[in-house]
C-alpha cells in the first residue's frame, strides 16, 4: 500500500501536504481510491469558503459510489485543482499527485494533530482485518 | 457465510476485488471496471454468472403450467432452443422475478433465474405446480459463463473446437446444446455473444482458455453499467414484488393478446397505472444514483438505477416518473444539496458499441 512518509493523514482517508508558503494541499489516499474504484466525478469547495475541521467539503464519486471528503483542519479554501475535476481518473493513477484543493490553515499547529504515515498505515491495516 | 461459485479461487488469483452480491461472493472488478466495460463494448469480456440458477422443467403439464406461471407467453417459442424473457408475477401483478426461458426438445424447458431470488422462485414454482405433472429441477451442477462483445463468439469458437459449426448460424435469442455445453446467444450487455451453461467441473478450464486467448475477465461493476446502457432492468432495483411490469418498462413482456389466464393478469387488467419507467440523461455534471428524488412537470419521481456511462461519458439512469412524461422533457434530480438538470430520453442508451442518445 502506498502511504508516503512525508504526508499527514486523517482517519477518513484524506492526505495533507504542507507547502512552502504555509498553505496545505488536500487529497484522498491511495487506499481510498482503491476502495472506491474508477473515479468519475469530483466536486470541490468554492475558493474563499472557510472550513471547520471535520466539515464535509468535497465529494468524489466513482462509478460505484459517492464519497464525502472532510476538511482535515480548519482554514480557508485557496484553490481547487482543475485537472482532477476535468479528469477524475487521475485519482486512480496517482492519488498523491491528484490533489483536490488547497487550504490556508487557521492554525498551522493543527497539522500536528493529524496522523503520520505509520499511524495511518496501522489504521488501514486494522480496517482490513 | 457467503456462497461461492466454482470459479471463486480463480477470480481471486486474477486479482478480483470480491463483494457480497445477494449472498454470493462475487468479483466486482479485476482492477478497473471502466476498462472491463470498454473491453466488452470493443472486444470481448467474460463474466462468471454461475450464481444465477438454471432450472430445468419437464413433464406432460410443463407447457400449460408455464402459460399460467409467466406473464409472457411460452407459445411464442416456436423454434427449438428459442429464448423468451418474462416476468413471473404474484397475484397482485408484482414481479417475483424476471427470467429467461428456453424451449428444449420434447416440450421441455430451461429457465434461468436471478441469484438472490432463487429459493423464493423455486418455492413459488413448486407451489403453483402442485398436483400437476411438472418436474422442477434446479441445476446446481451447472456453471454459467457469459462471453460478451463484438469478438465474443469468435473467442468462444476458438476455445471450444467444433462449436463454430453448430452455433455460427444460431440467431440471437436462441440456444443449442453442444457436447454437454448449452450455448445461448443471449446476454445482459447489449452486445453480441454467448451465455454458456456447462458442468461445474469444466468451468475453470474454459475460463482459463478464454483468458489465455485474451478475453477480459469482467466483474459485476461493469455488468451493471453495461446492462444500464443497454436499457435492461435489474431485479430488486428497478422492479420488485411491489411494482408491476407496466410501471417498470416491461409492458412489452406481458402478453395480454392471448386469452390464457396467467398469475397476476386480473390484477394488471383491472388497474390504471400512474407511473412509468423512463430513460434519463444527466445534463449537468455529477452522477445519478438509485433513490435520488426527481421533480417533473407532472409531479415527483425517483431514480431507480443510475450510474456513470463509460460509453457516453455522462451519467444515465432509469427513473420512475408520472405517466405522461415523455422524451425531451426536462427533470430536476436532487443530488445532495443541488437540483441537477436531466433530460428524458429513449433507451437503450447504447447498443452494439454505439451511443444512441445525446
Amino acid at each position: 500500500m502506498n502511504i508516503p512518509n512525508d504526508l499527514k493523514y486523517t482517519a477518513s482517508h484524506e492526505w495533507v501536504q504542507a507547502q512552502a508558503d504555509g498553505s496545505v494541499r488536500i487529497g484522498i489516499t491511495d487506499h481510498a481510491q482503491d476502495l472506491l474504484g474508477d473515479m468519475v466525478f469530483v466536486e470541490n469547495p468554492v475558493p474563499g469558503r472557510h472550513l471547520v475541521a471535520g466539515e464535509e467539503c468535497a465529494v468524489v464519486e466513482s462509478v460505484k459510489a459517492a464519497s464525502d471528503v472532510y476538511a482535515p483542519i480548519a482554514g480557508k479554501v485557496l484553490a481547487t485543482n482543475p485537472d482532477v475535476e476535468v479528469a477524475p481518473e487521475a485519482l486512480n493513477t496517482d492519488a498523491y499527485e491528484a490533489w483536490l484543493f488547497s487550504l490556508q490553515p487557521d492554525n498551522p499547529a493543527d497539522l500536528n494533530g493529524l496522523l503520520d504515515a505509520v499511524a495511518y498505515r496501522a489504521l488501514v491495516e486494522a480496517d482490513s482485518h | 457465510m457467503r456462497q461461492v461459485t466454482v470459479l471463486n479461487a480463480v477470480h481471486r488469483e486474477m486479482g478480483a476485488k470480491m463483494v457480497d452480491f445477494g449472498g454470493w461472493d462475487m468479483p466486482l472488478h479485476y482492477g478497473s471496471q471502466i476498462s472491463e466495460h470498454h473491453a466488452v463494448r470493443r472486444d470481448a469480456g467474460m463474466f462468471d454468472v454461475s450464481h444465477m440458477r438454471v432450472v430445468d422443467i419437464a413433464g406432460t403439464d410443463a407447457r400449460a403450467w408455464l402459460q399460467h406461471l409467466l406473464a409472457n407467453n411460452v407459445d411464442k417459442l416456436t423454434t427449438l432452443g428459442r429464448a423468451l424473457y418474462s416476468c413471473m408475477l404474484n397475484e397482485q401483478g408484482g414481479v417475483i422475478d424476471d427470467l429467461i426461458v428456453y424451449l428444449q426438445p420434447g416440450d421441455q424447458f430451461r429457465i434461468v433465474v436471478n441469484a438472490a431470488t432463487t429459493e423464493k422462485d423455486l418455492a413459488w414454482m413448486r407451489h403453483t405446480a402442485e398436483g400437476l405433472d411438472v418436474s422442477i429441477v434446479p441445476r446446481a451442477d451447472l456453471a454459467m459463463i457469459a462471453v460478451q462483445g463484438p469478438n465474443a463468439r469468435a473467442q468462444v469458437w476458438a476455445a471450444l473446437p467444433g462449436a463454430q459449426a453448430v452455433s455460427e448460424s444460431l440467431k440471437p435469442f436462441h440456444a443449442i446444446e453442444f457436447k454437454g455445453i448449452f450455448i445461448a446467444r443471449t446476454g445482459y450487455t447489449g452486445e453480441d455473444g454467448f451465455e454458456l451453461m456447462l458442468p461445474v467441473t469444466e468451468a475453470e478450464a474454459l475460463w482459463r482458455k478464454l483468458y489465455q486467448q485474451g478475453v477480459q475477465p469482467t466483474g459485476l461493476g461493469a455488468r451493471d453499467t453495461l446492462r444500464l446502457e443497454a436499457g435492461m432492468n435489474l431485479y430488486g432495483q428497478d422492479m420488485d414484488e411491489t411494482t408491476s411490469p407496466f410501471e417498470t418498462g416491461l409492458a412489452w413482456t406481458v402478453d395480454l393478446k392471448s386469452d390464457r389466464d396467467f398469475i397476476g393478469k386480473s390484477a394488471l387488467v383491472g388497474q390504471t397505472f400512474t407511473q412509468q419507467q423512463v430513460g434519463v440523461l444527466l445534463q449537468d455534471k455529477g452522477v445519478l444514483r438509485g433513490h435520488q428524488k426527481v421533480e417533473t412537470p407532472l409531479g415527483l419521481g425517483e431514480i431507480t438505477s443510475g450510474s456513470f456511462s463509460p460509453t457516453l461519458q455522462q451519467s444515465i439512469a432509469f427513473a420512475r416518473v408520472p405517466m405522461g412524461i415523455a422524451p425531451g422533457d426536462v427533470l430536476a434530480v436532487q443530488v445532495r444539496d443541488r437540483a441537477l438538470q436531466a433530460k428524458v430520453v429513449h433507451y437503450p442508451f447504447v447498443r452494439n458499441g454505439r451511443g444512441l442518445v445525446s
